[in-house]
Parts: structure tokens; sequence; C-alpha cells
């Protein structure tokens, strides 16, 4: 282990508290925290890009930031309080498996997922490429997320998490995605988000509950 | 050599032959208990105490090891083989020491009573313990295959010793049936073992060459095989019926001592006998090791018969053991052979605490099962009071397996974690990451049987008296005592001088070709194996801080502040008088682990409604691998005969045409 | 070793018999007023503890001797810690005698006998509050000790004292997996003091304690010292994490008097900082359900076990 500059250690620490948020949005129950929660990892992750635009001078990274900051600290988390308010979800009911059970399954995948990045960061040649294995694991996590919950708010917490694995890993593998892609990502999230919402009220209204168990039992042919 | 007594081997050979013939002394009057108790017990701890010292003077001279002996018995090409090397002469001391206290006290312990006389249970007892004398000082497939047997049969007939009880019957034969299966999975490693040379002696087997294929074979029959015996998860099924069924003496003895045998094997094949197996083959027994140690741990808690308790504590230990030998063979594989030898000394120093930890326990549950009759946790309670020796005694044993420094079980886990912390240098991907998390598997394991053991002692021996007639138990006899002194002794000797120890068990890693530790460890108070400049921890000085500061802050207590004490009836919040109905039960005491580890369980519960009047609560804990795993297999098997009683036809003739169809096959075969 | 580091050794040991008290003080002081109330003396702890030992001591008729040593030992054991842990210097003479794990040991005697002296009188509170000690124990031991472990990776050695040095004076500033770590050894710091969200060391309900539910039986000089003790222990989980987290300011290798005298100072502010953000988290957190506890550190035992594998992959 030689000596690394100091900007790098901060970046991966900012990668781990990046995982550390994974890890407390998987052991969450309550879905007001959980979406607190994601916006504190929005704004590690845009102060994570922030420091990676500084250090390689890349500009576009700057401009992602911006986004990063306006969509997931700002504009998501508002509607998604918003969403909580109106549809009076604050509780998630029992994951589908107890806490330390969920945990155990992550720490899994965090093995899983490091193990599968180490021969992928050997060949990266980016400044960042020790970060690929926590992007990979804050994707699967955020998967683990998704699965373990009942409640179809959670769920897509869950959805908008994996969005900032996704994007975590691009930027550390490549520097970020082309422009393009970025804002048709951030875009189709936004509006991903708007169609979920107008879905959450109208499945309130035809079962009276967010459960997804009520929908189990309207597979199609049935 | 020294020629006026004779080299170290045969005089542990003799004592051996001493122990049999102590036994068949028993035999002559098996009604007499003034003969088995008052003198061929206490001579066979002599025996004991004799192998411990000349096996541990033999280990300290290693110029004269190994030391071999061709007996000229056996079969006609195969002469019996016998073999004193570091690692047996280890293993030597752990049967001699453990087995004296053992012996010193059954000799206050056995009654003429239900069962088996007394002279009898004495010749099945000493049989046991030179059968296994034999199985370590073996030196070919044929002595250790009959050596391991005998040692196999007469603790049967040492467990089904009060054979009119049905469920001890049970268990006997459940783990006469087990414990031939497990022979079966040695003998096929046996024959693999040999290579293709026919020849069966344990020299022919370290010369052999085999393909990784075969080696794996043979390590894998030997994991069974050796697993078995020593009741590795799921192979522990027979474990947890047959040590309790047994009289306590012979529990000690088997979870004592026996086991470490079976570990014994286990390190012989798999650091001596086999050769060109990759390293990795070790996660197995790391994987298997730790999870039988989780889940031999998480059972204890949930136990409400002692001695159940106890049996599934020996399953967590047998893990741990399992998880250290994994471990060693991992580093020796990585070419890391001073972890190597640090995590094999690690499995050594435990299965030495473990024969004094785990003994000592279990003689001190037969103290509390003779004077009350009672094996069942909820009614039991307050002996610290009638039974002070057995309590203070048996709390030497309870914080020594709980892993409590200065005590001898820290020491062992001290030397596995230390081993552990150097897992991440391994060069595997994957296992560099996932080996390391076995230390904190280790931890929790530890943290655990610190619970257990605080439900053990604290529903027997403190608290109040759960039933009335608790009152009329009495202490231990002055033998028993003795007994379970010198197991207490031992536990404070291993837990102090490990630093005298240690490089004794490094010669047995660097004989194995495992790995050396460095050359100058600490000065004797000292231990620190990887060199004095690296980790190291001082037990003497250590408890002599802590003992000095409970003197201190009593000298200073009594000096400033002399008030008097007086003695007054718990506060019961004024709800009348406590009783020993008021305090948890073993049942409740478990209840967290429980709770937390649910899922492990087949649970049957039996919970009262508001409205009774009497209301009961029970519950059942079962084992899912008992019924996911043997059930079935039992189902198939009863399946399987049945098949076959179709051949069946009950006239005589039907079978002599059975005869004369397989002597034609035969001899059509053949020539 | 020199003359100077015994003179540490030796104060670091007074320091935290004398702290300890005024420690636990402070934190009530902030709790206090965090909570609107007007607090108690700095040195509210002391007096109580006083009082305690110019009393008669009461025991139960059936109490063992194990009841009447226990106190004792577990205040022994406490002391002990209090010379593994360097909180003012690193060269500690004593610290080759016992290292990190040493260290855990002597926590989980202090509580073993804590819990077997709750269960010797045979009183429903005692066996209760022995039983939940236990269950808040299994899992936080193995937490602590893997908050060890990770510390131990990266400096390679599992004494206290080296680790403390190493990670002040080592090439690294930032390590991500001390965030982890930093995260469960607060927890347990929590759990094993008998703190909110486990334990509320300020009610006396009975459904819902843990640590008084043991000492119910104690009075007395015997209540005096187990009180000590945990104001003691308190302290030592403050100077581990001090260790480990925060290790600069202390003296490390061969520094002179003038180290010392600066480390001094620098205890203070830490422990008062320290303080206020225990009792700024106690303030924040409500109390959780007992069946949550093991819930609790269980996350804390996983997220240690993170910050291993973070220091795994990022080497750092």
């Amino acid at each position: 282990m030689g000596q690394t500059p100091f900007v790098m250690q901060l970046l991966d620490t900012l990668a781990a508290l990046l995982l550390l948020l994974s890890f407390a949005m998987l052991a969450q129950r309550r879905v007001a925290t959980l979406v607190e929660l994601f916006a504190l990892q929005g704004g590690v992750l845009c102060a994570a890009t922030l420091l990676l635009a500084w250090r390689t001078g890349e500009e576009n990274l700057l401009l992602s930031a911006a986004l990063t900051f306006g969509v997931k600290v700002l504009a998501l988390p508002w509607l998604l309080r918003r969403m909580i308010r109106r549809l009076g979800v604050y509780w998630d009911t029992d994951p589908l498996l107890n806490i330390p059970g969920t945990m155990l399954v992550g720490v899994l995948i965090v093995v899983f997922s490091f193990g599968l990045a180490q021969p992928i960061s050997a060949l990266a040649s980016t400044a960042t490429r020790s970060a690929i294995g926590i992007a990979v694991a804050v994707i699967l996590l955020a998967f683990l997320t998704m699965i373990t919950r009942r409640k179809a708010m959670s769920q897509v917490v869950g959805f908008l998490s994996m969005e900032n694995g996704l994007f975590f890993g691009a930027m550390s593998a490549t520097y970020g995605m082309p422009m393009v892609v970025e804002l048709g990502v951030a875009l189709d999230v936004l509006v991903a988000m708007l169609v979920l919402g107008v879905f959450f009220f109208q499945i309130r209204e035809q079962f009276d509950s967010l459960d997804l168990d009520r929908l189990e039992s309207h597979q199609g042919g049935r | 050599m020294t020629v006026a007594l004779g080299a170290p081997l045969d005089q542990i050979l003799a004592l051996l032959c001493a122990w049999v013939a102590i036994g068949a002394v028993g035999l002559v009057r098996p009604a007499s208990l003034k003969i088995a108790g008052r003198t061929l017990f206490p001579l066979g701890a002599v025996c004991g105490v004799a192998i411990a010292a000349i096996a541990a003077i033999a280990a300290t001279h290693l110029s004269q090891l190994p030391e071999r002996l061709e007996l000229p018995i056996g079969l006609p090409a195969l002469p019996m083989h016998l073999r004193l090397d570091a690692l047996s002469a280890t293993f030597l001391v752990l049967l001699g020491a453990a087995s004296a206290g053992i012996s010193l006290f059954g000799a206050g312990y056995f009654r003429v009573g239900q069962g088996t006389p007394p002279g009898l249970l004495c010749f099945e007892y000493h049989l046991f313990l030179a059968s296994m004398g034999f199985v370590l000082l073996a030196d070919d497939a044929y002595s250790f295959m009959v050596a391991w047997e005998t040692m196999a049969l007469s603790s049967y007939f040492l467990v089904t010793s009060q054979h009119r009880i049905g469920e001890i019957r049970r268990a006997g034969f459940l783990y006469l049936l087990i414990a031939h299966l497990g022979a079966l999975a040695i003998l096929l490693c046996f024959g693999v073992l040999q290579g293709g040379s026919w020849r069966f002696t344990f020299d022919a087997m370290r010369a052999a060459h085999l393909s990784a294929g075969w080696a794996a074979a043979a390590f894998l029959l030997a994991l069974a095989g050796f697993g078995t015996k020593a009741g590795l998860v799921p192979l522990h099924v027979w474990l947890p019926e047959a040590h309790p069924a047994a009289p306590s003496p012979v529990s000690a003895l088997m979870s004592g001592v026996m086991l470490k045998i079976a570990i014994y094997g286990m390190l012989r094949v798999a650091f001596d006998l086999l050769h060109g197996l990759p390293g990795w083959w070790g996660l197995v027994p790391v994987g298997l090791g730790l999870f039988s140690a989780l889940y031999g741990i998480v059972f204890a808690a949930a136990q409400t018969d002692m001695k159940r308790l106890l049996a599934y504590s020996s399953i967590e230990n047998v893990g741990i053991l399992f998880t250290g030998l994994g471990l060693a063979m991992v580093f020796r594989g990585a070419a890391m052979p001073t972890v190597a030898a640090l995590a094999l000394i690690a499995v050594l120093y435990h299965a030495l605490n473990h024969a004094f930890m785990k003994s000592l326990l279990f003689l001190g549950t037969g103290s509390v099962l003779h004077s009350t009759g009672e094996r069942n946790l909820g009614r039991l309670g307050g002996l610290i009071h009638r039974m002070p020796w057995v309590a203070w005694l048996t709390l030497v044993g309870a914080l020594a397996i709980a892993g409590l420094p200065p005590l001898n079980g820290f020491v062992s886990e001290w030397l596995l974690l230390q081993a552990f912390l150097h897992a991440n240098e391994v060069p595997y991907p994957f296992v560099d990451m996932l080996l390391p998390l076995g230390a904190g598997m280790v931890a929790l394991v530890g943290a655990l049987a610190g619970y257990v053991m605080v439900k053990f002692y604290g529903v027997v021996f403190l608290g109040q008296p759960r039933e009335p007639s608790l009152a009329r138990a009495h202490d231990a006899g002055r033998t028993e005592r003795a007994g379970l002194a010198w197991l207490a002794l031992g536990c404070v000797a291993l837990g102090l001088l490990p630093a005298t120890i240690v490089p004794a068990l490094g010669a047995v890693a660097s004989s194995l070709g495992v790995g050396a530790l460095p050359a100058r460890g600490g000065p004797w108070w000292m231990l620190a194996p990887l060199g004095p400049q690296s980790i190291s921890y001082a037990p003497p000085i250590f408890a002599g801080t802590v003992i000095a500061g409970v003197l201190l802050t009593v000298l200073v207590v009594r000096l400033a502040y002399r008030r008097p004490v007086r003695r007054a009836p718990p506060w019961a919040c004024g709800a009348g008088p406590l009783t020993g109905r008021t305090q948890d039960t073993a049942e409740g005491f478990g209840q967290p682990i429980r709770h937390f580890f649910t899922p492990w369980f087949a649970m049957r519960r039996h919970l009262p409604t508001p409205f009774d009047t009497a209301p009961r609560y029970s519950v059942e804990i079962g084992d899912r691998i008992w019924r996911a795993l043997y059930e079935p297999l039992a189902g198939w098997v009863d399946r399987g005969a049945a098949a076959c009683a179709v051949f069946q036809r009950g006239r005589i003739s039907t079978y002599l045409l059975y005869a004369l169809a397989t002597l034609c096959l035969l001899l059509a075969l053949v020539i | 070793m020199r003359p100077i580091d015994w003179l540490t050794q030796v104060l670091e040991v007074v320091a935290a018999l004398a702290v300890a008290p005024l420690f636990q003080g402070w934190v009530n002081q902030c709790r206090a007023w965090l909570q609107n109330r007007r607090a108690p003396p700095l040195w509210q702890v002391y007096r109580g503890i006083r009082k305690l030992f110019h009393k008669d001591a009461v025991i139960a008729t059936n109490a063992s001797p194990l009841f009447r040593v226990a106190p004792y030992v577990v205040f022994a054991t406490m002391l002990t810690a209090a010379a593994v842990i360097p909180s003012m210097g690193t060269r500690l003479p004593f610290s080759p005698a016992a290292d990190a794990i040493a260290l855990v040991g002597l926590f989980a005697t202090a509580r073993m006998f804590l819990a077997l002296a709750a269960m010797d009188v045979g009183t429903p509170f005692g066996t209760l509050g022995a039983r939940r000690e236990m269950m808040v124990g299994f899992l936080a031991e193995p937490a602590l000790l893997m908050v060890i472990f990770v510390a131990a990776l990266i400096s390679s050695t599992t004494a206290l004292p080296s680790i403390s040095e190493r990670l002040a004076t080592g090439p690294l500033v930032l390590s991500p997996s001390l965030a982890f770590t930093g995260v469960a050894f607060t927890m347990v710091l929590l759990a094993e003091n008998g703190r909110l969200p486990i334990d509320n060391p300020a009610t006396h309900l009975e459904l819902t304690m843990i640590h008084e539910a043991m000492l119910l039986e104690y009075s007395a000089r015997h209540l005096a010292l187990m009180e000590f003790a945990s104001a003691l222990k308190l302290m030592n989980y403050a100077c581990i994490g001090f260790a480990l987290f925060v290790p600069w300011g202390s003296a490390t290798g061969a520094a002179g008097p003038f180290a010392l005298a600066a480390a001094i100072p620098a205890l203070a502010v830490k422990l008062l900082v320290a303080g206020a953000a225990l009792a700024l988290i106690e303030t924040a957190s409500a109390k959780l359900r007992v069946f949550r506890a093991p819930e609790f550190l269980a996350t804390a035992f996983l997220f240690a076990v993170l910050g291993m594998l973070v220091h795994l992959l990022l080497g750092a």
C-alpha cells in the first residue's frame, strides 16, 4: 500500500459512504427515512463527482454533478416526500426477511461484487478503479432493497438508488457517461417517477393499500 | 536412548497394557465396588499421569523421535507397526493427563446400581482408555482400525451401561450405527491412500503419490470418517444423544478425549499421510467447522438438559478445531508456513484445552446428577450453597470454556484469531475476502459460548433451588473433588503458561512439515508466537494485575469504609416471598437466542390460552438436520430393506439355493 | 522502558479513576441541558458514590460469596482495561501483556461476573437483567472485536497502543473502512454502556431496564463499586474510540514530557466533545423495544464486517 494522495483517500471515503448509505437503506423500516437516506446518497454522489471533476479537470463531470444535485438531491426527494405525505405511507410493514438476515445477504452480495470487481479494477486505468466494486455492490444492494420490501413506495426508492450505483459505476470506470446519455437517463428517471406517482394513486384507489401483496393475487389468467 | 527403562515407546506400550490389565482385574470380582473404586480407578489415574509424563518428556526430546516398533502380532504379512512421533506424543499427553482426572473422579463416582456391575464397567473403561492409546500409536491401517473399532465398541458398552432404559439403548444403537459408517469411511480412505502399492503401513502411504482427484477423494473420506466420530455437522446427530446417556465420567472421556482422537486422525491424514492436495481444499473443513461451531452453540443455548447442553457445546468446539485445521491447510497450500504453524498450534492447544474444560464440566454435572438425581435444568438451582466445592471448581471450567482471560480457553481463541488476521494474504480470489470474515464468526461463537455458560452455571448453581428436594444435595466426595481439582488446575496452568507449551506444539507443526514459528519467542511468561517484537500476550502478568487490582480494591474499601454487612431477604416488590419458581427458567434464559435464530430450530410450541385455569407452556426444540436428512435416509433404508425382503422366503432350501448361486457366480468371476 | 513511560502508565490509570465519574457527570449535564432541565452538578456521580460508601451494606439472605466477590472483580477488570487503553501515550509498559483481544476478553469477564452475580440471588429482575445483558453481549462483543480487527489489519498488529500510534502517524489520513467501523463502534458503545436506544440509564422502570435490573440487589459499597465500574467502562469505551478514530494529540513514539503534558488537555477536549455528542445521540433517539436490540446489534456487527470488506477492497 503506497502513499495515496489525499484526494483519492477522500474519494475512497466518499465511495465507502455511498455503500454505507446503501446498507442503511437496506436496514431501514421507515419509508420517510428511506427517502432522506436517498437524498443523502445523492449528495454524496454529487460531492464525489465534483471532487473527481476537480481532480481530473473534466468539465462535463461538473455538469453531471449539477444534474445530480438538481435531480437526486432536490427534485426527486421533494416529489417523494410529497407523495408520502399525500399517501400517508410512513412505515413499511415488516420486510420479507428480518433485518439481520437481509443484511447478511447484503454482506454476501458485497463479497461477491468485490470479488467480481477485482479483475475489472485491474484492467481499468482510471484513478478511481477501486471504486468499481463499490458501484456494483450499490447496484446489487438496491436490488435487494427492492426485493425485500412490500410497499411500492420503498421499492421505488430502491430503484432510484440503483440508478445512483449505475451512475457511480460509470463515473469511476470511465469518468462518466456521454452527456447525452446522462441527460437522457436523468430525464427518464424523472418521468418514471412521475408515472409511478400516478400509478400509486391509482393502485391505492383500487385496493385501498399500497401493499404489493394485494397485487399478487391478480396475476394474469386468474 | 535409555537402556535401563527402555525407550519411551516401550514404556508407553507397557503402561497401555497395564491399563488393560487393571481392567481385567476388575473382571475377577465384577460386583465389588471396593476393588474397582478404591484400587483400580486410582491405579488407572496413576498410569495416565505416567503416560502423560513420559509422552511430554519424549515430545521435548525431539531427537529421539519418531520412534518405531514392530510387534509380531496381527495379519501374517502385516505385523503391528507402532510409532511415536511429536503429534502422537502430544495427544498421548492429552489422553494421559485428562484421563487421570477423570479416573480419579470415577473412583468415587461409580456405584452399584441398576446397570453394568462396577467391575465390568472398570474393564470397559480401561479398555476404552487403552484402545485410544493404541489408536495414537498405530502406524499401519490394520492396527489403527483394530484399535479404532475397539474404542468404538468399548465406548458403546460404556454408553449403554444403564441398558434397562429404552432411551439409552436407542442412543447407544444410534451411536454404534453412525460410528460404523464413519469407520467404513476411514477404511475406504486408507484404501485410497495406499495408492496402488497395496501396502497398508503408514510409511507406504506417506511415500505414495496420489493424483489430485484421488487425494481429494481420500481427504473427503477422512473428513467424513473422522468428522463422524468428532461430531461435525451434519454428522453430529449421535453426539447429543450418546454423550448425555453415558455415566458422567464416560461422557467426560468421550467429549473430552475421544473427540480429540478423531481430531488426531484427521490431522494425521491431512498433514502427514496425504500429499498432493491443493491447499484450498482446506476451505471445506473451515466452512463445515464454522457452521458446526455456530450450530452447536446455538443449539446448546436452547437445551434444557445440562448434559445435552454440554454435548452441543462439544459440537461447537469440534467445529472450532476443524476450522483451525482447515485454516492451517489453506495457509500451508498458500506457502505461508509461519501462519500455518500458528493455526495448527491453535488447533492442538484448543484440543488440549477442551479436553480439560469439557471433562471438568461433565464431571461437575456428574456430581450434580449424583447428589440430586436431576439432569433437567428446570429442576436445579442454588447448588452453590449445598455443593460449594463442585460449584467453584465448575466455575473455573465454565469461565474457561467461555474463552475468558486469563484461563485457557482464551489462549487458543487468541491464537486462532491471530491466525485469521493473516487470512487476507491468501492468494486466491474471493477466499481472501471470505476467510477473514471467519474471524467474525469465531468471535460470535466465542461470545455465544459466554451466553451458554452463564445459562448453564447460573441455572444449575446460582439462584434459588427450584425443587424442595435440592435441600438434601450434598457435596462431592474427596476423590471426586480431587479429580475435579486436577482438571481445574489443568485449565489454569494451560491458561497461565502458554509460552512454555506453544513452542512444544510448534515443534509438532515443524515435524509435520507445516511450518515453523520464529525460533526466538518471548520469555516463559510472555506468549509471542510471531517473535517478541510482534503481537504478544502475557497471562501471568495479566492475571497478576487483575488479581492485584481485586486485592487492592478490597484493601482500600476495607480500610476506608468499615461498615457492617447485614443480611435481609431480597425485596419482592411486596408480592410475597420469592420462590424458586419466580426465577427465569432455562427455557426463558435461552429465549433471546431462540428468537434470534428462529429459522434454525424446528420448534413446537404449546401456548396456553388466556382462559386456561392451569396454564402450561411448553416448547420442544428439534434438530432440522435430523428431520431433513436422517429421517428420509432412514425411510429409504427401510424401503430398501423391505424390497430385499422378497428374497427372504423362510425356507432353508431356498437359502441353500442362494448360497449355491453365489458360489457359482464367484467361481465364474474369479476363474 | 523509560521512566516517562511508567509515568504515562500510572497517569493513565489514575486519570481514568479520577475522571470517569466526572465524564459521566458531564454526559448527564449535557443531557439535562438538551432536555431543558436544570443540570445536576458535575460531581454528582462522585457524591452518589461517596454516599453509598458510607452506608451499611445489606445483602440478600441467600446470596453466595460469588455475589460479594463480583463487584471487586468487575471493578478490577475495568481498572486493568484502563491500563491497556492508550488514552494519553502509546508507549505503555503494560501493553505487551495484553492486546486488544485480551481487552475484549476483559470486558467479557466483567460482563460474565455481572450476569452471574445478578442470577445469584434468584430474583426475577436479576435473572431478567442477566439474560438481557448476555443478549446484548453476544452480538456486541464480536462487533467490537471486528472493529478492532479492521484497525488491526490496517496497522498489522493487535496491540492497541501500536494500532493507535500507527493510525496517528501513518501515511493514511482518511480510511474509508474506518467510516463503517466508526458507526459500528458507536452502536456498540451505546449498547454496552446501557445507553439509549438499548437501555436507559435514567430509568428504573422495571420492564425496560437491563443494567439497573442486575444491580437491584446491591447496596452500599458493593453498589458503589458497580456504579464506579460502569463509569469506568464508559470512560474506557470512549478512550478506545479515541485510540482508534481520533488518535491525534496523544503522546506517540519516543515523546518527551512536553508531549505528555500536551496530551492531557487533548484528552480533556476529546472527552468534552465525546460526552456532548453522546448526550446528543441519546436525546435524539428513542428507546428500542428489547426484541429490537439484537437487530440493532446485528446491524453494528455487520457494519463492522463491511468495514473489513471495504478495507480488503480498497486496501485502506
